[in-house]
């Protein structure tokens, strides 16, 4: 049975989409421990080459999961491996969303919402500042960051394309220049 | 507060709305995108209902976006609506992570694709920005909250203390600061 490689993923994947507290960083090592050091699926260079790799894939950066799944068994592998990284979390989230909207409009539950609302706030500030460490933390970085935000003070409903694109521009210039 | 009267969406545009942001999502930070597509553009859902979504969705396991999709899908069509706007979320990056699975050592070596993705990552986080002011602005003006909204941030952002704990002491002090005033608008 530990020879299978869709009973492995969902063994490896599933408890660490319940364990992804924070975010798609918090797997990193224990998903290099078990696929490079435990289970042998890639080695090490290939572990952070996929890495590397999942940076040019949208969506979250844990999908790295389902590149190991590609690797060692397909497309199947790959589908089998989201379904483990994704539907533990999710399910867990609908179940928490569920009871809270029985509870809409008690005082209690008001409460819960107003109190939420400043950790959320410094929650998503916080998040700001890491991603932004994690950039490198250069000039350019931050001045296209606050240029994105003032953009869109500017123009509530400016398309995020704009935003993106408007980023990378201005960082293959710096790269052109640079060079 | 009267959520039953918030217009049918249909699953054809839930699924849609979220293949899009899925497919174009680099670098994270997705939450204001999906904030811009739901509420200010579409007005499915209002900031006040959106807003407590984007705390459960930061303090539940799970990746924020996949989270925040089921906490939209869910409020707008319930169980199904949760699962088509998880999965119109997730198409985008599987298709485009089967394209890099097999093609992923002529990408790695362009340098000028590493700058823009870098661009690109700051534009999203230029956004996050822009909706953590929004979000500072509505979470009340009075002494205790402020000071939980910076607490927080001290403690996760520039002390980078673990999620976890920071969360569990933050969640009842927070709570019980709310409590008279939710008392009274209830």
């Amino acid at each position: 049975m530990r020879d299978d490689p869709y009973i492995g993923l969902l063994v490896v994947l599933a408890p660490l989409s319940i364990a992804s507290i924070g975010g798609a960083t918090a797997i990193y090592a224990p998903l290099q421990y078990e696929a490079v050091d435990v289970r042998q699926w890639v080695t090490g260079a290939q572990f952070l080459d996929m890495f590397a790799m999942s940076r040019f894939i949208p969506g979250p950066s844990s999908i790295l999961g389902a590149l190991i799944g590609f690797k060692i068994a397909g497309i199947l592998g790959a589908l089998v491996a989201m379904i483990a990284l994704y539907l533990p979390s999710s399910a867990l989230c609908y179940a928490v969303g569920a009871v809270w909207d029985k509870h809409r409009g008690k005082p209690w539950h008001t409460a819960l919402e107003q109190g939420l609302a400043p950790i959320a706030a410094g929650l998503i500030m916080a998040g700001v500042l890491s991603l932004y460490r994690i950039t490198g933390g250069d000039v350019l970085t931050g001045a296209v960051i606050l240029a994105a935000a003032a953009a869109l003070t500017w123009k509530r409903k400016l398309h995020p394309f704009i935003l993106l694109a408007g980023g990378a521009i201005a960082f293959e210039l710096a790269w052109l220049l640079g060079r | 507060m009267e959520p039953g009267q918030q217009p049918r969406v249909g699953y054809a545009a839930l699924y849609r709305v979220f293949f899009w942001i899925g497919l174009f999502s680099f670098g994270g930070g997705l939450l204001p995108w999906i904030q811009r597509e739901i509420v200010t553009l579409r007005g499915w859902m209002r900031d006040e209902d959106f807003l407590p979504g984007v705390a459960m969705a930061q303090i539940l396991p799970g990746v924020n976006s996949t989270n925040m999709a089921v906490f939209v899908g869910q409020r707008l069509r319930g169980a199904p609506g949760a699962a088509v706007a998880l999965v119109g979320m997730l198409t985008g990056p599987f298709l485009v992570m089967l394209v890099a699975a097999v093609s992923y050592q002529q990408v790695l070596g362009v340098p000028a694709i590493h700058a823009a993705m870098a661009g690109a990552a700051a534009g999203a986080l230029g956004m996050m920005l822009r909706m953590g002011v929004t979000a500072v602005r509505s979470a009340g003006r009075s002494f205790g909250p402020i000071l939980v909204m910076v607490a927080v941030f001290v403690a996760v952002g520039v002390l980078r203390w673990s999620l976890i704990p920071v969360v569990l002491v933050a969640i009842p002090v927070s709570v019980a600061i709310a409590w008279p005033r939710g008392g009274k608008n209830a």
